[in-house]
């Protein structure tokens, strides 16, 4: 197995974190993930608070989406430190994860295409009567009453999840996510899919969010959503972390120049950036 | 059966402002009824050929004599193919249940044959010999069931090559053991499981089991509505409820009705009749429903109740429909595949006291070829080779037409190798008319 010298990247440092005596609710520090010999994810640290939303960004195989599998479970990574809450954990499958609270919209939205709405919800956390037999209805009573905030005009609730609309399926990922009180809800571009009003509802719904306390990392190729949703925005190139920057401390065309270049606003020349810019 | 939904009683909106083709009003009134339509079409294509074959017979198919063995020599298969939906469900096969019945049947067997009476020493038709010998087959059901299922979930080695070894391993044990010995005779209260006019329930338990499933029928309906109505949600209109609590009665009071007209042979009632000293009524003495349409009864509401009720059921729906999803749902994905495979094993122990019972020995080619049949049955009552769909009653359902064509094709004196040929062709055409219709119903 050769495995290549981690090399000094500039960013393998701690993000700059803000001055807060309590302890972030996670920490990811010099998580390492490689697919048979290519580093996906390459000594990356990043953190979050309760509040807070942090965008993740980076162009195609930037390593993003693999970052956060890691803290959803659905990927082990080689090395590295995970805490939540200063807490060290050992995040071994999805279902540990959703037991600290972390909660994931995937960008394939990992619905169960044959059972309906409320099937999806809850699935993995049906509920039960006293003998252990699904609760069908108390499920689609509940999944009516969390889709009555989402996305009103959602009426499916016996079809199979196959036969709804992008924002329909979008909306039912959604609600399994918030429906089991996340603290952290990881969202892997939210909005690919959507259409104008739908993504709006999904803006109002970070923001209401945030302002429940849960900590959000926004996974997204659209840095003008980003920029108006993230407190705070993590760019990675090819595996690596670029850096984190507080969004009201940088322009899009410095956290585009990071996406591209990998430097920092700080470190972009001014001939670089006319460059980029042309 | 086509003509029953014409006539509601009660309004219906859709219809009322819209005078839509007849067309139309049928299909709103099946979409109020809320039944699988899919199940729908299966029951029409089995009326055809109940229809079909009585009238090119002559009369003959529709007796009680021959639907009551119809019932009968169908159940084996139903009873394996409840399970076979959840394999094929969560997207795995299981090509060794055939081998694995003769197994199990060649043990249970042997253990009321031989060692019980024999070995131990204790004697034949031992109050308790049938109680251990189920249990030994069950048990063994499941372990065998298991260890496939674990290969297949935990070793990651695909259930077609794990149960294609399966088939020709069980089967080579039933060899290397049994040595081409047939082993009879079986205890006498087993004997019973394989049904013969002694093994059912004769007509006053068979109308009060009719009696019992029609109130159970009924009490899923009124518990469902009224569960339904507390929380607000929209129920089936009124007439709709009525119409298929009236229908799903009469078939089950129907079907009591006919196995009670089935007399008991003549001989065999009038030995009866003087050993107990009473007369032979004046249409025989009823027969009732068999023991092994009983097990298959009760295996399909269990089944039935775990596929749609309990966690298990939803989970390998849920595999079948996005294994990734579930995995990422935070299901336990290789525990719930290797469960299907246990729950296929235990019902291949079922079928196997079933078929050794009906035949009174087990031998070495008892369960030959049944693979095939489970899984015909399964994918002719609509479950989908692709995974995701599917559902127990369908596979029940399929083993009964499946049973029908063989039947019926008896009946008219059709020899067996031209009875696969047509079973072969339904099973494709089968499957065929079903992705057309899913494809044009999809688009």
């Amino acid at each position: 197995m050769a495995t290549e010298q981690p090399s000094a990247a500039p960013g393998t440092s701690p993000a700059p974190a803000l001055a807060t005596s309590e302890a972030p609710l996670v920490e990811m520090r010099n998580i390492r993930v490689s697919f048979g010999g290519v580093h996906a994810v390459d000594g990356v640290s990043v953190d979050l608070k309760a509040g807070e939303v942090v965008g993740l960004v980076g162009g195609n195989g930037a390593g993003k989406s693999t970052l956060m599998r890691v803290l959803s479970g659905a990927h082990r990574a080689d090395s590295g430190e995970i805490r939540i809450n200063g807490q060290p954990v050992s995040i071994t499958n999805p279902r540990v994860a959703k037991s600290y609270g972390i909660e994931t919209i995937y960008q394939t939205l990992a619905l169960a295409d044959n059972v309906d709405a409320a099937a999806n919800v809850f699935l993995g956390r049906e509920i039960t009567n006293r003998i252990g037999s699904l609760d069908d209805a108390a499920m689609e009573s509940a999944t009516r009453n969390v889709m009555n905030r989402l996305n009103p005009r959602f009426q499916n609730f016996k079809s199979p999840v196959k036969s709804l609309s992008g924002g329909q399926r979008q909306s039912v990922a959604i609600a399994r996510a918030i429906h089991f009180n996340a603290k952290i809800l990881i969202m892997d571009e939210p909005t690919a899919a959507l259409g104008p009003a739908e993504t709006a509802q999904v803006r109002d719904l970070v923001a209401q969010l945030k302002n429940e306390g849960i900590g959000i990392f926004l996974i997204s190729h659209d840095i003008h959503d980003v920029f108006d949703l993230a407190d705070r925005i993590t760019v990675m190139l090819q595996g690596k972390l670029v850096g984190t920057v507080n969004k009201d401390e940088v322009t899009k065309d410095g956290v585009l120049g990071m996406i591209i270049m990998g430097k920092l606003p700080s470190e972009v020349s001014h001939e670089e950036l006319e460059q980029l810019l042309d | 059966m086509t003509d029953a939904p014409v006539t509601p009683s009660a309004p219906m909106p859709e219809s009322a402002t819209a005078p839509g083709s007849a067309g139309r009003s049928l299909r709103s009134a099946l979409s109020s009824l809320e039944i699988d339509t899919r199940l729908l079409g299966m029951l029409g294509a089995l009326v055809v050929i109940w229809v079909g074959f009585n009238i090119i017979s002559g009369g003959n198919f529709l007796t009680a004599r021959n639907l009551w063995n119809l019932s009968v020599q169908s159940a084996s298969i139903a009873i394996m193919a409840t399970g076979m939906v959840l394999i094929i469900v969560s997207r795995n096969i299981d090509l060794s249940v055939g081998s694995m019945l003769g197994l199990i049947g060649y043990i249970m067997a042997m253990t009321q044959a031989v060692w019980i009476p024999t070995t131990l020493g204790l004697g034949f038709d031992q109050p308790y010999t049938w109680i251990i010998a189920i249990a030994i087959g069950i048990a063994l059901g499941a372990l065998f069931g298991g260890a496939q299922g674990f290969l297949v979930a935990y070793a990651g080695v695909p259930s077609f090559i794990v149960t294609l070894g399966g088939l020709l391993i069980w089967r080579g044990l039933i060899f290397r053991f049994q040595q081409g010995q047939t082993i009879a005779p079986l205890d006498g209260t087993f004997r019973l499981l394989g049904g013969g006019p002694q093994g059912a329930l004769g007509d006053v338990f068979s109308w009060v089991v009719g009696a019992l499933i029609c109130v159970g029928i009924i009490y899923t309906l009124v518990s469902s509505r009224r569960k339904r109505r507390s929380y607000g949600f929209p129920v089936r209109p009124i007439w709709a409820e009525t119409l298929i609590g009236t229908i799903g009665c009469l078939v089950v009071l129907a079907a009591v009705w006919t196995a009670n007209s089935y007399p008991w042979p003549g001989a065999l009632a009038a030995q009866y009749a003087a050993e107990h000293g009473i007369e032979i009524p004046a249409g025989g003495i009823p027969t009732g429903i068999a023991y092994p349409v009983m097990i298959m009864l009760a295996v399909g509401l269990v089944m039935t109740y775990v596929a749609v009720r309990r966690r298990f059921g939803r989970y390998v729906y849920a595999i079948g429909g996005n294994p990734d999803a579930a995995e990422l749902g935070g299901i336990n994905v290789r525990r719930t595949i290797m469960g299907t495979f246990v729950v296929m094993g235990i019902l291949v122990a079922i079928s196997a006291a079933v078929q050794t019972a009906r035949l009174n020995a087990a031998v070495t080619n008892l369960g030959v070829t049944n693979e095939l049949d489970v899984i015909s049955a399964a994918v002719i009552g609509g479950t989908s080779v692709a995974g995701g769909i599917g559902t127990i009653p369908g596979a029940i359902l399929g083993a009964v037409v499946m049973q029908s064509l063989r039947s019926g094709m008896l009946l008219l004196n059709v020899d067996s190798p031209t009875q696969d040929v047509v079973v072969g062709i339904v099973l494709v055409a089968a499957v065929g008319v079903d992705s057309y219709v899913r494809r044009r119903s999809a688009s």
